[in-house]
């Protein structure tokens, strides 16, 4: 039996995870833990899983007929299993926000898409929204930029500012996970930077769970990396080991680019 | 010497073959543009021949009816005079018929729309549905009317009134609505929708807050593009009965007493813009021939109007989306 303190360093559980696209057998029993404020790397060749997998935290898939999950995702610290068909994904969507790989702001004002998750949860007070919008933005290094033009278009913004500003969105709601499929993959290598730096910065206060793949980026960003292939989780572990001395010869091969 | 003489010769005969080589390209390449002008000279004689017969129509009709246009034409009932005779009951109840249409059609087809495209399961019922809502835009319109007859003045016991002919028409333009609204919709990125519930936004709260908006300028032009086909529609209009001669307006819609708002035009009996220019035409004196001509030049600018605004109306919604 696990200890109080222990489970305190895990967010969340896989055991025994599969998943399937009608006859696809795209995830097959994935076994992993999320550790608490910690930002976690999921890298592998295209077509491995790894965006699969990321999205059935926050059970994107539900919205896709003949989609099915097998296995558990539990999250701490109320031990709720999120893909159970009891639990209603839009509530886990509340708990557990997301980041797209192209930036995907609504056409709407700037302060208007930061508020959104907010007003769905049906906060309506002008100066709560006000203070929320506030703090995202600060949080995500987008606040000088934008305080001065908050009703202007969000289309206006740059690529960068706009991925910075879907970050601000996804933290308005104080989500207790974060999940970023492939941030940066639209952006030029500058924007790349400043989105890096503030993922390595939020994890104080978020648990982050990061698909990409820029195997530098995994070793730059993240503090575990998992490596998949075939929809099957070949190794995980501390960053540092995954890439200094990984167990697997596949892995090895992976990240030191023979193979991918 | 010897030696050098043959390289000359072999680089003159080299360069010859060259030129005959290019010669011979270009010939082909002469011919095969031929056909380039000849199809050039045949799109433009098919748009000519187009547009060439709509200036014509159109110019014989600002001839004939543009004298016959002033304030008294618009304010005046039909009249066995011709020279006395107007469009009041006609445009009245035009606009009244399209004001019943368009409060049916918008809501029922914008409604349907979402539902198909965001709400129904996918599967062989749906498809079905599907494919006859796309085929209902080909049903000849007379049909709707036949179906208005039986269902909205016999059935429902509506008579032959303004509510007949709206729904008639509601009818005729709700798969042109659901179609438009479907497109629009469709049109939005995978990732703006999934951007919307990755936010915990319910299916509703996705539609109302982003898909509707965000597509209201597809929506709108394939609601104004109906209502333009519709207030130029005769065989339903004539088949639940309208008459083609009135002389009275149907009851004002703001009522001096309370409650300010009366509903009983829509029970009233009218004419409408075709119906009446149907009318005019075939009465044998000249002078109605001209009255016919004035109020097809105002059916065309209400439609030409009515398809600008979507124009206009597309253009500036879309300006402040790129995707």
């Amino acid at each position: 039996m696990q200890t109080s303190a222990e489970l305190n360093q895990y967010k969340s559980h896989v055991r025994a995870l599969n998943f399937y696209y009608g006859a696809f057998h795209a995830l097959k029993n994935i076994d992993m833990a999320l550790h608490a404020n910690k930002i976690t790397a999921l890298i592998g060749p295209s077509g491995c899983g790894k965006s699969t997998f990321l999205r059935c935290f926050n059970r994107m898939h539900d919205l896709y007929p003949g989609n099915r999950y097998d296995g558990e995702i539990i999250l701490h610290p109320d031990h709720v299993n999120i893909l159970s068909h009891k639990v209603d994904p839009i509530e886990v969507r509340m708990r557990i926000s997301m980041v797209f790989q192209k930036p995907n702001p609504f056409p709407k004002s700037i302060y208007e898409n930061v508020a959104y998750g907010l007003r769905v949860r049906g906060i309506r007070q002008r100066a709560v929204l006000d203070e929320k919008v506030e703090n995202a933005l600060r949080n995500s290094a987008l606040w000088d930029e934008v305080k001065d033009r908050m009703n202007d278009l969000a289309f206006n913004l740059s690529g960068g500012q706009q991925q910075r500003l879907c970050i601000a969105r996804a933290l308005a709601t104080d989500p207790e996970i974060l999940l970023f499929d492939e941030p940066t993959s639209a952006l030029d290598p500058i924007a790349t930077a400043s989105i890096e730096e503030l993922i390595a910065d939020l994890k104080d206060k978020v648990t982050i769970l990061i698909v990409t793949h820029n195997m530098q980026q995994a070793a730059r960003v993240s503090d575990f990396t998992a490596y998949m292939y075939l929809g099957e989780l070949i190794e995980f572990d501390e960053t540092d080991t995954i890439f200094i001395k990984p167990k697997h010869k596949q892995t090895e091969d992976y990240i030191t680019g023979r193979f991918g | 010497m010897y030696c050098a003489n043959v390289t000359v010769k072999f680089i003159d005969n080299s360069i010859m073959n060259k030129t005959d080589e290019l010669n011979k390209l270009r010939r082909i390449i002469g011919l095969h543009k031929r056909w380039d002008f000849l199809f050039m000279i045949t799109g433009i004689i098919a748009l000519m021949i187009a547009i060439l017969t709509f200036i014509a129509l159109f110019a014989q009709m600002l001839i004939d009816g543009m004298p016959r246009l002033s304030w008294d034409f618009f304010t005046s009932f039909p009249s066995r005079r011709p020279e006395s005779a107007g469009i009041l009951s006609a445009w009245v109840g035009t606009t009244l018929v399209m004001l019943v249409t368009a409060a049916t059609a918008v809501p029922l087809g914008v409604g349907a729309g979402v539902y198909l495209e965001e709400y129904a399961p996918k599967n062989i019922f749906t498809e079905i549905l599907e494919i006859n809502v796309t085929n209902l835009a080909g049903v000849p319109s007379i049909i709707y009317g036949l179906l208005a007859l039986g269902l909205f003045v016999y059935q429902l016991g509506l008579g032959q009134s303004i509510l007949s002919a709206g729904l008639a028409l509601a009818l005729l333009i709700l798969p042109v609505v659901i179609v438009a609204t479907r497109e629009a919709i469709r049109s939005i990125p995978v990732a703006i929708r999934e951007g919307a519930y990755a936010l915990g936004a319910t299916k509703w709260q996705t539609v109302y807050d982003h898909l509707l908006p965000y597509s209201s300028a597809g929506i709108l032009t394939g609601i104004i593009i109906g209502l333009a086909r519709a207030i130029g529609e005769t065989a339903p209009i004539i088949t639940i009965g309208a008459l083609t001669f009135i002389a009275f307006l149907p009851p004002s819609p703001i009522t001096e007493g309370f409650p300010y708002i009366s509903f009983e035009w829509l029970t009233a009996p009218f004419t409408v813009m075709p119906i009446q220019m149907f009318n005019w035409v075939s009465r044998p004196e000249e002078a109605f021939q001209l009255n016919a001509a004035a109020a097809g030049l105002v059916l065309v600018v209400m439609t030409l109007t009515m398809n600008g605004l979507a124009i206009y109306l597309r253009y500036r919604m879309r300006k402040n989306i790129k995707w």
